[in-house]
């Protein structure tokens, strides 16, 4: 065959008529040919119909009654009857040039796919990628071993030391020193937290997370969630920001505008910022509960359980349309290391241009606190708060850390653990009251920026009691039971 | 009960469109045709419609019969369309002949061949039978909700039927679109199944508004055939996922 020839798709006289009386009207420029814009225009494309409004507003009403006189013409929607068109036409392409010759046989990526798919080998695969993937390589490996040695061999060891000694060689001033090197300083308390605590559990999130992404798992996972996530209002897709949302919340939060409804949206945001903890939060948690497997598995029920309990109520209570479940399942593909690697590398950096400036910012408010009296204020009203739920008053200091950071939170949780301040059950206590503690200043910028300062302070007003609440009542439990941990 | 005539049978079920969807509760007689002056008089005297001010409308008793002859009128466009595969030459007055000839009993029976329609090709509603909340399926099915199919059973998208255009609209981006070759790969907990090349997961509420054609007519010039079923063929995957191989 020579050259092709570019042949346009004919639609049955109705709809050709109405084409080309459209295209005779149509005066404007539009860098497109008529026909296509008419056609976008039957199809009813809110964005066209404002464009010809604008290039021909003259016979805009005229064109606008051909659109109206042809969907009255057809039973269907128009777009309906052009896209059937369009695939009768695209069917007849392929099967003048393609033949099938009989069926291939599913191979290995076919049979776990629907493994994967299966509501019992499916569970098992689901808790195999928590285990491996989420507890031992981000719990373990992340924020055990490689913690481990940023935080007490590269920081504690050489860049602490060196830093306080340079520091206080060229700052004269006690106050001054304190602002970068003290107990709230911004390269000893806010720079060493980041790089030391939070960046090998991010990373390690993310690299998981990316590999999870890529081989095509996640949509396997929204499939045989989907029922259950109906029950707290949500629909399978919500799994991408939840799974994210063991990542980062803020960044999850973000990634809930994929959703269909608002009041998905709303909920799934209300759940992020109560019952998801974010991977450098789990890793710390991972980290001091390890211990005890019994300590460990208290956590996870009991957030879990708040997890369901609130978002069906959520569901009961905030309006709209019901979510609907419907996803394309892409065939499994063995993740390629360079993409995985890049966007590892590419989170990684969306998280520390946002997270770096707020704990220096967050040091520097705690500094300031500190020096002026307030913050021993703060710490001194939350200590009631503390107390009722049966932790000791140093544990105060944590929760204020996690107004500023929910990781920055954790991270001092795990410096209580490791001074032997906090074992037991109060451990569990102060983890669980953490983890659904009000979400961290960036999550609450991000809630307020997607939805509304409405919404999101009715969701801090929300969570600050409840998180509370619920630690008072588990505390009530462990104690009266006598469990010992 | 006495047997209409087909002339009868049409003022009731016009009657019936215009209380139902139209919302006008009467019609004027002089809107009647002087033809059909006679089957008014059976109507009359049948009790299916009373006359008041010169204007005709239908009675309790009458609306029920009315009903059910748009139900057979509409299942009649269905059973035209779908198995007959009249598609693009379907008629009123083909659908209106078709009607009559489906006593009552077996328009129950042509209804769960057809999986229980719930629009007729024309978008229009059909009125749901007794059969239609009892869901009784025939041991053979022509046209089945997705949602019905066996695990491994194939077919091609017959219609789809969709209440709000948002669900339509998401349904064509996934290329379900009449004469598409479709599988059921699994039902719970979610349905999966497969158009063409491309694997979708939906929820109940989508895979139950996606009617599939178990048979074909015999002039769907269409390709793939060679993926064509029997009707109800065995599911290759007995066991879910298990490959079994002969």
């Amino acid at each position: 065959m020579s050259e092709a020839e570019a042949v346009p798709l004919r639609y049955d006289e109705f709809l050709e008529a109405a084409l080309s009386r459209i295209g005779g009207l149509l005066k404007g420029h539009y860098g497109i040919s008529r026909r296509a814009v008419g056609l976008l225009l039957l199809q009813g494309d809110p964005q066209m119909e404002r464009e010809v409004k604008k290039r021909d507003a003259a016979s805009y009403s005229l064109l606008q009654e051909i659109v109206s006189q042809a969907r009255a013409h057809y039973n269907q929607p128009l777009s309906y009857v052009i896209a059937l068109r369009r695939q009768q036409e695209a069917r007849r392409l392929v099967s003048a040039v393609v033949t099938l010759r009989g069926k291939r046989r599913p191979g290995f990526a076919e049979w776990l796919s629907r493994a994967m798919m299966h509501p019992v080998s499916g569970s098992l695969i689901l808790l195999l990628v928590l285990y491996f993937g989420l507890y031992q390589f981000v719990g373990v490996f992340g924020a055990g071993v490689v913690v481990d040695f940023i935080e007490g061999t590269v920081f504690g060891e050489w860049v602490n030391p060196w830093v306080t000694e340079l520091v206080r060689g060229f700052i004269p001033f006690q106050v001054l020193q304190d602002l970068f090197v003290g107990d709230y300083g911004v390269i000893t308390l806010g720079l060493s937290y980041a790089f030391a605590i939070i960046l090998p559990i991010v990373a390690t999130f993310f690299l998981v997370f990316s590999i999870i992404e890529d081989s095509g798992y996640l949509p396997r996972l929204a499939m045989l969630i989907d029922r259950v996530f109906k029950a707290i209002g949500l629909s399978g897709r919500a799994v991408i920001p939840m799974v994210l949302g063991f990542g980062c919340d803020t960044m999850a939060t973000i990634v809930t505008r994929t959703q269909e409804t608002r009041r998905e949206r709303i909920i799934t945001t209300l759940l992020l910022a109560l019952a998801i903890p974010c991977s450098a939060q789990l890793g710390v948690i991972f980290a001091i509960l390890s211990g005890s497997g019994m300590a460990l598995l208290i956590w996870a029920v009991t957030v879990a359980l708040v997890l369901l309990l609130v978002g069906y109520l959520a569901s009961k209570v905030i309006p709209g349309e019901r979510a609907s479940f419907y996803m394309e399942v892409p065939p499994l593909r063995l993740p390629k290391l360079t993409n995985i690697l890049a966007k590892t590398y590419s989170r990684l950096q969306w998280y520390f241009v946002e997270v770096l400036p707020l704990f220096i910012l967050a040091s520097v408010l705690l500094w300031l606190g500190d020096l002026s009296g307030l913050f021993g204020l703060v710490i001194g009203g939350l200590e009631p708060l503390v107390k009722f739920i049966g932790l000791p008053p140093e544990t105060a200091v944590v929760f204020l850390y996690g107004f500023f950071r929910r990781d920055f939170g954790a991270a001092g949780l795990y410096d209580l653990h490791s001074a032997g301040a906090l074992m037991g059950v109060p451990l569990v206590v102060a983890a669980v009251t953490l983890t659904l503690f009000i979400p961290c200043i960036a999550q609450l910028l991000v809630m307020w920026k997607e939805r509304g300062a409405k919404t999101a302070l009715a969701i801090a007003a929300f969570i600050f009691p409840f998180a509370f609440l619920i630690g008072f009542v588990l505390n009530l439990i462990l104690t009266r039971l006598g469990v010992s941990l | 009960m006495m047997e209409l005539e087909e002339k009868a049978e049409e003022l009731l079920e016009t009657l019936w469109l215009g209380t139902e969807e139209r919302n006008e509760e009467s019609l004027p007689l002089e809107n009647i045709a002087e033809a059909e002056k006679e089957p008014l008089s059976q109507l009359l005297k049948a009790g299916y419609i009373a006359l008041s001010d010169d204007r005709v409308r239908l009675t309790e008793r009458g609306r029920t019969i009315a009903r059910n002859v748009v139900r057979r009128h509409r299942l009649a466009e269905r059973l035209l369309v779908d198995v007959l595969g009249t598609g693009g030459m379907l008629t009123h007055e083909k659908a209106c002949r078709f009607e009559h000839l489906l006593d009552r009993g077996l328009d129950e029976s042509i209804c769960a061949l057809l999986g229980h329609p719930k629009i007729c090709p024309h978008g229009k509603p059909i009125p749901p039978g007794k059969c239609c909340q009892l869901k009784r399926t025939p041991a053979r099915k022509l046209v089945s909700s997705l949602s019905q199919l066996a695990q491994g059973q194939m077919g091609k998208v017959a219609y789809v039927y969709a209440s709000e255009s948002g669900k339509l609209q998401k349904l064509m981006a996934m290329g379900i679109l009449p004469g598409a070759p479709i599988t059921l790969i699994q039902s719970f907990p979610s349905y999966v199944f497969k158009v063409g090349e491309t694997q979708f997961a939906v929820d109940k509420e989508i895979a139950d508004s996606i009617y599939v054609r178990l048979v074909e007519p015999e002039d769907a010039g269409e390709i793939i055939e060679k993926e064509l079923p029997e009707p109800g063929r065995k599911l290759r995957w007995r066991f879910g996922w298990w490959p079994r191989r002969k």
